[in-house]
């Protein structure tokens, strides 16, 4: 049982028909939000599954939880066929979507959770020593007597996963976790994650636009661009894909021309200080800097997956 | 079917009335509103009767029909459209659960959609539609002259229970239809990332009242109009062949299959918003 992969894709598709125009004259045409994306998760993995505005990530998303069929492809999670076995699915996966809770609105975030247990079937016991430990890991209790619709967006993103944990998924499924939220309620759902994997060896599969969820959370990333794989493999990998170059910021003592140096393309200026893209190794650049104008800092900052990200993203296709 | 060990899932009455119990509860908290409110949703109801006695206060017999017997066709039509607005008034709101994204919340949970769409934000307050309807259609029946056989009197809870069921399938047959016209432009939110559409969307609001009353039209004769003849045990002013008064369970039994059908094609064509 364990060898069976949490999530297997082969080659999966949806298309959208897009009907426009007066009703009698339609004309119809197909996009296509997801070409053709193929990959394995195996069970325990912490996965980011990035990519930019439109590439198909929620599309995905809807696809992994039986939201949307495929259009072609192949794929299994937890062994079932998404769409077809939709509620037996449902019931060994948790969702968290970061725009939306699912939550009840006008519930009391305990009366939610205890219909959740009763939607799930959780035996009571097992309900209430569950709901022990979430009130405690995820710090629910100055709030759990509030209606959800009361909640911050940082109670409600708790408690919304609270609710996706009680029925001990064997995937979490998160589409922008933490989007929102200030970085104390960031750094508590990571960890919170962190050690849900850990201990439990629940399989994560996140979209984000937070990229240090990324390196605190996930060791392997799947990035997908306009409807594709781009790439899959660790954060490292991601990094040398499309190396991005260091920057030096220089601080001189006074403003100067912008600086020419050997391996180092000057970016902007801005008072006395300079940024340069290094193109070489920096030595020679900032040797070349210090002999020709005295010099009161120096910085030099290496590439955040942002940058990389944003040189993969500006790449023609 | 069988090739999961996976846990079985609630069976949906019960899931419908854990549901409506949890809402009720909440709704209970604010007891004053929900008393107005449940006024309110009665005196509606109290002013259709009103009207219907001023009518035959002045005419006494409108074609034939005294104005006790113009109250069991009343009584009949709102305690079956009561009924199905208790029931499952509530899943007119589909369009706005689509564009919301509510409507993919409820797809990640192990029980049926539509008994959550059904039973959400249930309230008691719609007793207040059922309550005045079924005791104008106790009345009737106590004071019309209607000829009480036994087939005649077991017929009775068959002709309520198939009005209800037409009411709450055709009011499901419209909602069916938010799925479509919701369709063009979510396909290309899907697409387009941000879940915008919760803006401006004249569409479904113009779907749901006319599919509404469209659909409604032809059943209806069974609701109250066809069980009160065959109560009343007179012929069809209207002309038409008196075996038809005894098709209401069969009409109700084609329509709910088709409102079955509607729910499955519609779901089928789902295509969620986007982001």
């Amino acid at each position: 049982m364990t060898t069976e992969p949490a999530i297997r894709a082969h080659a999966l598709g949806r298309d959208f028909t897009l009907s426009t125009g007066p009703l009698l004259r339609r004309t119809r045409t197909t996009a296509t939000a997801v070409r053709d994306v193929t990959f394995t998760i195996a069970p325990g993995e912490t996965v980011a599954y990035l990519g930019p505005n439109g590439a198909g990530k929620s599309t995905t998303m809807k696809m992994l939880t039986g939201i949307l069929a495929p259009t072609r492809g192949h794929l299994t999670v937890l062994g079932l066929p998404p769409s077809r076995r939709r509620t037996a699915l449902a019931a060994r996966i948790g969702v968290v979507f970061g725009q939306r809770t699912t939550l009840w609105w006008d519930l009391p975030l305990r009366d939610s959770l205890a219909l959740t247990r009763h939607l799930y079937r959780v035996p009571a016991r097992t309900h209430t020593a569950r709901l022990d430990h979430l009130t405690h890991a995820l710090d629910l209790a100055p709030f759990l007597h509030t209606p959800v619709r009361q909640l911050s967006l940082g109670q409600r993103m708790r408690g919304d996963l609270a609710a996706a944990l009680l029925h001990d998924p064997d995937l979490l499924i998160l589409d922008e976790p933490t989007i929102g939220l200030d970085i104390v309620s960031k750094t508590a759902i990571r960890e919170f994650l962190l050690d849900l994997n850990t201990r439990r060896n629940t399989t994560i599969l996140l979209t984000t636009h937070d990229l240090s969820d990324v390196e605190r959370l996930c060791r392997r990333v799947i990035l997908i661009d306009h409807g594709t794989l781009a790439y899959d493999g660790d954060l490292d990998g991601l990094h040398a894909l499309a190396p991005a170059p260091r920057t030096l910021v220089v601080d001189l003592q006074h403003p100067a021309d912008p600086l020419d140096l050997p391996g180092a393309r000057h970016l902007r200026t801005q008072g006395p200080r300079q940024w340069l893209e290094l193109t070489g190794p920096p030595a020679p650049a900032i040797a070349e800097a210090a002999a020709r104008h005295p010099i009161a800092d120096l910085a030099l900052h290496e590439p955040g997956i942002e940058d990389v990200l944003a040189r993969l993203y500006r790449r023609p296709t | 079917m069988a090739d999961t060990p996976d846990r079985r899932p609630a069976p949906p009455a019960r899931t419908y009335l854990r549901l409506i119990w949890t809402w009720s509860r909440a709704m209970a908290q604010y007891p004053l509103s929900l008393a107005f409110l449940g006024l309110a949703q009665s005196l509606s109801v109290t002013i259709e009767l009103i009207a219907v006695l001023t009518v035959f206060g002045h005419a006494r017999t409108l074609a034939g029909f005294t104005a006790t017997e113009a109250l069991l066709v009343y009584g009949l039509a709102g305690t079956a459209f009561g009924t199905a607005d208790l029931l499952i008034g509530q899943v007119e709101r589909l369009g706005a659960h689509i564009r919301s994204g509510a409507f993919d919340t409820m797809l990640i949970r192990p029980v049926s959609p539509l008994v959550q769409l059904a039973a959400d934000e249930f309230s008691p307050r719609r007793l207040g539609k059922l309550l005045p309807a079924l005791a104008c259609l106790a009345y009737a029946l106590a004071t019309a002259d209607i000829d009480w056989t036994p087939a005649r009197a077991l017929t009775l809870p068959l002709l309520i229970a198939s009005g209800a069921a037409i009411c709450c399938a055709t009011w499901l047959i419209g909602a069916c239809l938010q799925f479509f016209i919701a369709e063009a432009r979510e396909a290309a939110n899907s697409i387009t990332y941000g879940g915008k559409a919760l803006t401006e969307y004249p569409l479904a609001v113009f779907g749901t009242d006319t599919a509404r009353w469209a659909t409604f039209a032809l059943p209806l004769a069974f609701v109250s109009w066809q069980p009160a003849l065959h109560l009343l045990d007179r012929p069809d002013p209207t002309g038409l062949p008196e075996q038809l008064r005894h098709a209401a369970p069969a009409a109700a039994l084609l329509l709910t299959a088709l409102a079955a059908l509607a729910w499955r094609t519609g779901l089928r064509h789902y295509r969620s918003t986007g982001s």
